[in-house]
Order: C-alpha cells, then structure tokens, then sequence
C-alpha cells in the first residue's frame, strides 16, 4: 500500500517558484506594522489586512496551476536558500507546496482573509488596532511556515510562531489579569508539546541523518517497531498540546480570554488543527505502528467526549465553542489514527470545520460585541429577532456541525464514524454518541442564546453588526451550506490521486444502516435540547449538586489536577532548587569567579608598563619555545 | 652571474603602491599646506585600490615564482593581499576622517613638538595637520604585502622590518594624551626590535642548517634528513618567536594592551587587522612551506602557544572596564582561535571536497574578524567626552538606547567575535576548529571552544553595558564623516554576509589555498 507523501517532490516552476512569498508578505506586513509605531494607526488595519488577501490570491493560483499539474507531479519542493553547500550535507531551506499543504493554505489565508477583514469592524475602538493585527500577520506567516515546510525543523519553527502568535494574542488586553493568565497557560502547555515535537525530530536525525519529510518516509519502513512507536507517540505529544487533545486541553478554554476574532481563527479554524496535520503528515510513521496509532484514535475519542461534556455544561458562549472545537478536532484526530482510511477524512473534516467553527466563533464575536461584550448565554435570549442576519448565519454553523444532511459538516462527519466502524464497532458507536452530544450541546446554545424570553441585563441594548463584520459572517456561512458538498467527491480523489490508494464512492445522501442511525442519534440529540431549554432559563448559574455537571463546569477538574500533581510539587520543587542554587551552586561559581579574577589580577601584575619587565618575558618565551621543542623530540 | 629578471606583471599591486608612496613623498613637499591633507588622502585611497584592482585582476593569472626566487605570487599570497588592500583601505578611510574630533585628524598637529610644549600649541593653533601618516600607511603596506609572499628568509626579514618601522612611528603620533602614544610607540620599537633580533638570528642558524635562505632548500634540507638537529630546532625557534611578536601570542604579547591602547585609534584598527593578517600570511608561509618537514616539532610548540593565548586573551579579558584595552585583549585571545587552524596544519585538498583546510580557515577567520574589528574601532572613534575618545565601560552605558542604529551595529561586531551564528565570526571559528580537529589536535578545539565561552562573556558584557545601563550625560555620540560610516557599513554588511552566505568566499580561499614554493 502506497502511503501519502511518499511522493518524491518534484523541482518548481511557474508561479510554484514564489510560494516563499505567501510566508514572505505577512511577516514584511508584521515587521512594517511594528516598525512604524504609530505613524501606521491610520491606515495599518487596511495593510494588515490585505496581506491574507494578497498571499491568497498567491494559494489560488498555486492551487489552480497543481490542478493542471499530472498527479505525479503534485509535490512540489520550491527552494528559497541553501545556508551552507558542502560534500556530505547540504543545509538548505525550501518549501513543499502538494496537495496537502496547498489545502492547508487556502484554508488559512482563505478563512484568514474573512477574519482579518472582520477584524477591521471588531477592533475599530481598540487603540491597539494596528499592532493587533501586526500579530495576526505574524501569526499568519508562522503557520504558512508550519505547513509550506518541508521538514520537521522547518515545520517546528513555525510551529513556534504560531505559538508565540497565540501568546501574544490570548495576552493582547494584557491589562487583564486573566488574559496574561490564560496566554501564559497557553505557553507552558504547549511548550510539553513542543518537547515532544523536538525529540522526535532529533531522534529521526539519529535515526535518518535527516528531518526532511521526503528522506523520513523513505527511510522510514527500515526502521524498528519500537522505534516507530517512540516516535509516533512523541508526535502524539506534541499533536495533543498544539491542539488540545486530552491530556494537555487545559489551555484551550482560558484562551477564550483573547479577541474573538483571534478565537476563530487560530484556536478555531487553523493553529489548533496543526495536531492534525502533523499527525497525517507522519503518516508514514503512524502506519508502522499499530500502537501509536491506536493512541492517536484512542486521544480523539477521549477528547470528543471531554469538549462535548465541557460545552454542555458552561454557561460561556465562547466555552462552549471551545469546547466543540475540542470535540471536533478529537473527529479529526480520531480520523487521523484510523490509518488509511480516515486520513483524507480527517482532512475534510478539518476544513469544513474551519468554515464553519470560524462562521459560529465570529457569529458569537458579533453577539457580544452587540451585547457589551457579555459572553454569559444566560443573559441572551431572543437575539434571533434583535440580529437576524447574526441568526441566519449562525444557524447554517449549527446546522453544518450537528450533521444535518447536505450541509458540511454532514459528509465529512459521517465519513468519519462509517471509518471508525472499520476500525472497531466500539470505535463507532462511541463516535455516534459523540455526534448525538454535539447536537444536544449546540442546541443548547441556540436556544439559549438566540428563542426563548428575554433576559438581557439592564442597560444592554443589543445592536447590529456593520457590513465589514456581516459580510465575512455570510461568506463562511455560504461556506458551512456548500463545504461538504463540493469537496465531498473530490478531496478523497485529490489526496489520493498523488498515492494511488483506492477511492470510496460517496453519495450525496449516505442511505446505509450506520447513516440512518447516525442521523436518528442527532435527532434525539436536538430534541432534548429543545425540550430542556424550551423552559425559562435563569439569569445566574444555578448551584448543582450534580457531579457531571459540576466537572463539567469545571473543566472536568483537569486544572485542580495540573495544580495538585505538577504545579504544587514542582513550586516545593523549585523551592529546594533555589536554596541549592543559592548555597551551593551560587557558592561554587562565585568561587570560581574569584578565582577566575584572581588569576586575571595576577596575570596582570606581568602587564606593569615596564618593557624590562615584557622583554624578560619575551625570553622566558622563547626559552619555554626551546624547551618544549627538546621535550617534543625526547617524547 | 646573470642579470637578474623581474616579473612586473606579477608584483605590478606592489609596485603601484609603492609608486604611490613615493608620489606621496613628493606631494609632502610641493603640495601647499592646507591642501595637503585631502591630496594624500585621495592618492591613499587611489593608490590602493588600483593595487586592489590589479590583484583582483590577477587572481586569474598562472601563480609563479617572482623576483629571482624571491616572492611567491600564489593562490595565498593573492588571498592575504586581497585582504589586505580591502582592510587597508578601510584603515585609510578611519585615517582620512576629520569630522568626528571636530575637524582635525586623530593625529598630532606636529609630531616634533614636545607634548605641553609652546610650540604645539602654536602648530594646533595654525590648525596644523599631520599628512605624514598616509606616506607611513602606504609604507607599512608595501611591506605587509612583501611578507607573507616573500620565498625566503633574507626578503621575509626586509618586509618585516619595512612593515615595522612606519608602524612604530604612526603609534606615537596621537593628537591627545602624546606622552602615552610615544611611550607606546618607544615600547613597541623596542620589544620589536628584539623581536626582530630573534628573526634574524634564527634566520642564520637555518642558513647554518641548510646552506640557503631559500624556504624550498629549507625543505629540501630537512628533507632529505641533514644531521644537524640542533640548528634546525634553533632556528625554527627563533624564528617563529620573530612572526609571533607580530601576532601578539602569548608570552610575546606584552606590547599589545599598551601599544593597542597608546596608539591612535585608526592606527590601532590598522595594526589589530592588517598587521595580523600579514603576520599570520607570512607565519604560514614559513611553517608550511620552509618547515613543513618538521612539522612534528613546531605543532606541539604552537599548541601550547595557542592554549596558553586563548587562556591568557579571554581570562584577563574578563577584568577589563575599557573598550579599547577590551579589544586588545580580544585580539589576543583571536590570534589563539587562529593558531588552532595553523596547528592543523591540513591542506585543504588533502580532506576530500567539502573540508576547508588550515589556510583557508585561517584566512577566512581573519576576513570576519577584520570586518568586525576594524568595525568596532570605527564605532570607538565616534564615543568621546569632551572633544577625546571616551574609552571606559561607564562611557558606553546606554548606548545602545541613545543611538539604536550605532548600539546595534556594535552588537553585532561583538557577536561576531564571540562566535554567534548567522555572523562571520561563527563560520570563521567553524571552519578554523575544523582544521584543528582533523589535523588531531582535538583537544586543543576542545579548550578553544571553552574559551570561546568565556570571550563571549565579556563581549556580552559590554553589550550589556550599552543595553540594560543608565546613559552618562556627558559622553557624545558624534556625528561621524562618510569614510568613518564607510567602514562601519561595510564591516556590518561584510560580517553579515560572510555569515549567511560564506559558501562562495570559502571556496574562493580553499581553491587557492595551494602554497608554491
């Protein structure tokens, strides 16, 4: 069986050859934005945003012209500098433009265009506009290097950019406490990941004498099980930080705290789903190991149920997004681990999600910004009337992501669970209840937010969005209607077509027993959330004595436990280090220091000004020449 | 007896710039005064980049042996005079520059007037100017350019003599604090002339040993296994002590921190450069070509040499609290780093395609260090307090926050010789430890990358002194000229580009890095 990537890529021409400009032009745009300070408050929301625009035009074109190119010839390796040229190692930088990557492109500068642009109306009254978007730029480049990347140093360098991207913007109203909190939190869980990602790069240079994917997967089937499963868990590791997958999810909620737009895109629609990407760009690895990737699936599983008892539970609209976005990156990952079969899923799911996530997240930026920025669902209610074009738009997200046939989330979702039962009836079903919680939970968010009564505090007037924020609301909800559909026969085609693997058919409507009870378990789904929350909702969180619904509430107790298993012993930990470091490490160096002074003060008393002094130096000199010379010979 | 041949087309850059220090002789007495200054350094700057132009030009031509055996216009001989002329000319150029001491040169009205003395003050009054100096540069060079291509003993010893002798007297011609500069100046005369001693003497004992002066009898002598040992080890020796003076390796360093620190800045960017350069030329020369049969001996000898440099440059480095003394002492510990390539003593060709060997990594060593170096002084022009250079740590606090452009260029100089990637200085020590490491000397890369550790503490330093310190009030940052600004830029781009695209730079120097004896 022939496996992605395993394409040798090919050398560059056309407008192939400028794709380093696609990393080039956000970061230019960043360093301008920074660089002029405030001189560029005028006019830098317009720049920063027309970079996605311009490096999507760029993708579009790159797309269009491997559309045209033979399916063997889809992989595409675009140098940009050779650092150092010697015999045995060339050190070079270049980027690979394929199939995948290119999809991942357009996704980020596609859906990053829609967010910039709304961004413009969301920011309007912040004074920190320009360099807001100065950070989205650079986040914009860091995760086109991420995925334009041709090997896993590359790719961890980006991945770092978007890291810091998303520190700076959890943190960008960092007069808040909480925000500083969440961006910091965000960090340190993600630089666990981070840990995994690098070791696993230095082991495949110890193993391969290279990083670069092209020579991973060609080497990669001589290497030993144990070793491929290292790896692959490693890489699991680093997956389950940059996307919140169980255990390290932590961070994903907190980092609400940013702007809203700043959710959509990077915790929503792209940086979160780089776990995934990673995960199908190893693939090559995963597939030598059953067991590695029986944790991938077993991570998405954990996290499907984790974010979608997160977001039943939380009052926050901005939470419960997050944790849906937990939950459907665990489709993703769950796809993901399911070899073969479920990584051109995987993929689809994950753009579909990226319409429809980034469409719900910037429907609810539009609530809140219209509610005076209260994210509390229980002071909504009837916002269907008072926003209607937030309404509609928001209500094809829903519609795409509970699984509604013909909408987007419908094709790739139930692909998904078919897979899933390929691998293990256990695998399914659970994957079918995954999909009933999400209606129930997305439900409960309709309802709460847009039917039912009034409860909107005193003094909160709801108003409507402008055309600059409704515009990019009814592209991604265009977006969340036809996704599934137009993709749905061809991405499984375009992804294989480069390996030659056998293509499933896909229908439009899926008539199998596995579709049918998928559809009723939505529909059970719903109902319930409608019939509980038809009644009257109270205006403050009513105390629960209810255990799932306060580990709910409460993150599944997942803080408590970092706090009591890592964050206390390793406070007493650093505590105790401090006081060695202070007595004893400090006493050493600071020993040595005087040494090293004390040496140097002797040393100089020879530099006393006094040529008789440096003359008999000099002879001293040249008598130790002389008498290591004879003692060379007699050795 | 035959008469003897000239190729003038091989020696034609020693001729041109000889040519224009003699010139520059004539213009000293029929040029009028107030023009003086500029014609020189005009003639200066032309001069020498003819003679740039010309070894440029001659890179392609056969290389041969010239003057009756005498100078050897090789592949290297033709890389250190590249050099040579490129820092040459960035010395004329910090030579050259009035505006950052308010119109008046760095050197002293009139050299003959006794320091306080009437006379001075009138010669300062009548807005003197020394345009002496350029005839001294051009001089110097001639004879920098004659070493490290000079094919035995006798021309070695000329050069280095013609080299010398202008260099002790641009030392002692500082236009402020005299009695320092002429102190340093006398100092370094005589140590030199010691030094010198020593050459000539080991010159003797291998015209003893081998009958000639000639580096290819030399070798063909030890080579063939002549019976006296003795004089060959003496005479190796002392000869080498003779070239090391020059490099400032320790224990024949004591000049330097003085001499560095006496002398008139552009005149100390001048000998920290090119004077190392020509040295560390001529050093190859002799070692690899005249004794590379005994090579056995002189590794050790140098090894101990180089470990006991490094030591002595970054440990003694670390108590310093003034920039120019600092980078006295920076130099020092350089010409360490530098003596573990020559302590290789690999030929380029010899390892196989991809490997640099000694010379190549020496050269290019010293190409980064220059650009940084020479770099650095510039920046020391510009820092004064009261109308002098402002020298001590305290001065530069907060320069970096007062003057962003400048602090960072300087950053980047010091990251350079402390090694940091992306700059040359790091490719420079890749590529010299390299050779050391395949010559066999890997615990001598070992002890140079530990120390390389502890220079890179007080560049740091210093860095940290221009960043995080409260500025001082009464030091300026002075507008400096163009010829100044020259040389900052182009050691900034050079040691950015040596770092981030060394490729074709190192292959030029390994391609041409074959000795012809």
């Amino acid at each position: 069986m022939t496996l992605l990537e395993t394409l040798t890529p090919v050398a560059a021409t056309g407008s192939l050859s400028i794709a380093w400009l696609l990393i080039a032009i956000p970061l230019a745009v960043a360093g301008i934005l920074l660089v002029v300070g405030r001189a560029g408050d005028a006019w830098g929301h317009l720049l920063g945003a027309a970079a996605p625009v311009a490096a999507f035009v760029i993708a579009l074109v790159e797309f269009v012209e491997l559309l045209g190119a033979p399916p063997a010839e889809r992989a595409v390796s675009v140098p940009v500098y050779t650092w150092a040229e010697t015999a045995d190692r060339t050190i070079e930088i270049s980027l690979l433009v394929d199939p995948l990557s290119i999809l991942f492109a357009l996704l980020v500068t596609g859906v990053g265009s829609l967010i910039f642009i709304y961004s413009i109306g969301y920011m309007v009254e912040d004074p920190k506009r320009r360099r807001f978007f100065a950070f989205l730029n650079i986040f914009l480049g860091a995760m086109l290097t991420l995925v334009l990347a041709d090997n896993y140093i590359m790719l961890f360098i980006g991945w770092e950019g978007v890291g810091l991207a998303s520190y700076l913007l959890i943190g960008f109203w960092q007069e808040r406490t909480s925000a500083a909190l969440a961006a910091k939190k965000a960090f340190l869980t993600n630089k666990v990941g981070d840990l995994g990602l690098l070791c696993a790069s230095f082991a495949m240079f110890a193993l391969f004498g290279s990083v670069s994917f092209a020579d991973v997967n060609a080497a990669a089937p001589d290497m030993s099980h144990g070793w491929a499963t290292a790896l692959g868990l490693l890489l699991l590791l680093a997956a389950c930080g940059k996307s919140a997958q169980v255990p390290l999810q932590v961070w994903l909620l907190d980092a609400m705290e940013g702007p809203t737009p700043v959710s959509a895109l990077i915790h929503a629609a792209t940086m979160v789903t780089a776990g995934v990407y990673l995960v199908v760009r190893s693939q090559a690895i995963f597939t030598l190991s059953d067991e590695a990737a029986l944790a991938v699936a077993v991570v998405g599983l954990c996290s499907i149920f984790a974010g979608a008892w997160i977001g039943c539970a939380k009052d926050d609209i901005k939470k419960v997004l997050a944790g849906s976005t937990m939950s459907q990156i665990g489709y993703m990952m769950l796809a993901a681990g399911l070899g073969p079969a479920g990584v051109a899923f995987a993929i689809f799911h994950l753009l579909t999600h990226g319409m429809f996530k980034a469409n719900m997240f910037l429907g609810a930026g539009a609530v809140m910004h219209g509610m005076g920025d209260d994210t509390d669902m229980r002071h909504f209610g009837a916002l269907a009337k008072g926003m209607p074009w937030v309404f509609g738009t928001f209500a094809m997200g829903y519609l795409a992501i509970i699984g509604c046939p013909f909408f987007a989330g419908y094709y790739s979702k139930d692909h998904i669970i078919n897979a899933a039962f390929g691998r293990g009836p256990v695998f399914g079903w659970l994957a079918i209840v995954g999909a009933a919680i999400t209606a129930f939970y997305m439900t409960r968010l309709m309802m709460m937010t847009f039917f039912g009564p009034s409860r909107h505090l005193p003094g909160v007037h709801p108003h409507r969005p402008g055309p600059v924020m409704v515009i990019p609301l009814v592209i991604l909800a265009i977006g969340s209607i036809i996704g599934g559909l137009v993709l749905n026969g061809w991405i499984q085609g375009w992804l294989s077509d480069a390996i030659g693997a056998e293509v499933e058919p896909v229908h439009i409507f899926e008539t199998s027993a596995i579709a049918w009870i998928t559809l009723l378990a939505v529909a059970c789904g719903i109902v319930l959330g409608v019939l509980i929350y038809r009644r009257p909702i109270a205006q403050e969180t009513p105390v629960s004595r209810n255990f799932f619904v306060n580990a709910g509430r409460n993150e599944l107790y997942a803080n408590a436990f970092n706090e009591a298993v890592f964050m206390r012993p390793g406070q007493r930990l650093c505590d105790g280090l401090e006081l060695t470091d202070r007595y004893v490490v400090d006493g050493a160096v600071n020993g040595g220091v005087t040494l090293a002074k004390g040496a140097s003060g002797l040393l100089r008393l020879l530099q006393n000004g006094y040529v008789r002094t440096y003359g008999a130096l000099m002879t001293c000199g040249a008598v130790i020449v002389g008498a290591v010379m004879i003692l060379g010979r007699l050795a | 007896m035959t008469s003897p041949t000239i190729e003038y087309g091989l020696i034609a850059p020693l001729l041109v710039l000889l040519g224009g220090a003699v010139c520059a002789v004539l213009v000293e007495a029929l040029v009028p005064r107030t023009r003086r200054f500029g014609v020189q350094f005009g003639l200066a700057v032309i001069a020498q980049l003819i003679a740039l132009t010309l070894v440029c030009a001659g890179w392609s031509v056969t290389p041969g042996v010239a003057v009756m055996g005498g100078l050897s216009i090789d592949g290297p001989t033709r890389i250190v005079w590249s050099l040579l002329l490129v820092f040459g000319l960035g010395a004329t150029l910090l030579y050259g520059e009035r505006r950052v001491s308010g119109g008046t040169s760095a050197f002293a009205a009139q050299a003959h007037t006794v320091p306080g003395s009437r006379a001075e003050h009138e010669a300062i009054a009548a807005r003197q100017e020394n345009t002496e100096v350029f005839v001294l540069l051009e001089l110097s060079l001639f004879g920098m350019l004659v070493f490290p291509a000079a094919n035995d003993l006798l021309t070695m010893f000329v050069a280095l003599e013609i080299l010398s002798l202008p260099l002790y007297v641009m030392c002692s011609l500082a236009r402020r604090r005299r009695l320092l500069s002429q102190e340093a100046a006398l100092k370094y005369f005589l140590l030199g002339a010691m030094s010198s001693a020593l050459f000539l003497f080991g010159a003797a004992l291998l015209y003893g040993f081998s009958g000639s002066f000639q580096f290819a009898d030399i070798d063909a002598g030890i080579t063939l296994g002549i019976e006296s040992q003795t004089l060959l080890m003496a005479g190796l020796a002392l000869t080498s002590i003779g070239v090391l003076f020059k490099i400032g390796a320790v224990p024949f360093h004591s000049w330097v921190p003085d001499v560095y620190t006496g002398a008139p800045t552009p005149v100390t960017a001048f000998m920290a450069v090119c004077t190392k350069l020509a040295a560390f030329g001529g050093l190859l020369r002799l070692l690899f070509v005249a004794l590379g049969g005994a090579r056995w001996d002189w590794q050790l000898v140098l090894a101990v040499i180089a470990v006991l440099t490094m030591v002595f440059g970054a440990v003694v480095g670390l108590a310093q609290n003034d920039v120019k003394r600092l980078l006295a002492y920076s130099s020092i510990a350089h010409a360490g780093f530098i003596l573990v390539a020559v302590v290789g003593a690999m030929a380029g060709d010899a390892l196989g395609e991809g490997l640099t060997g000694s010379v190549s990594g020496v050269m290019f060593y010293l190409a980064g260090y220059g650009l940084a170096t020479m770099g650095a002084f510039a920046v020391l022009t510009m820092v004064r307090r009261s109308g002098g250079e402002a020298t001590g740590f305290d001065a530069w606090a907060g320069l970096g926050r007062r003057e962003p452009v400048l602090g960072a260029i300087m950053t980047l100089f010091l990251l350079s010789m402390a090694g940091i990637p992306l700059t040359g200085g790091f490719v420079g020590k890749l590529v010299a430890f390299v050779a050391g490491w395949q010559g066999g000397y890997a615990w001598l890369v070992v002890v140079a990358i530990v120390m390389s550790l502890v220079t890179a503490g007080f560049y740091f330093r210093l860095v940290k002194i221009m960043y995080f310190d409260e500025p001082d009030a009464s030091v300026d940052v002075v507008k400096a000229g163009t010829p100044t600004w020259v040389v900052i830029i182009v050691g900034a781009v050079g040691t950015l580009v040596l770092g981030l695209a060394p490729g074709s730079v190192l292959d030029l120097f390994t391609s041409a890095a074959g000795f012809l004896r």
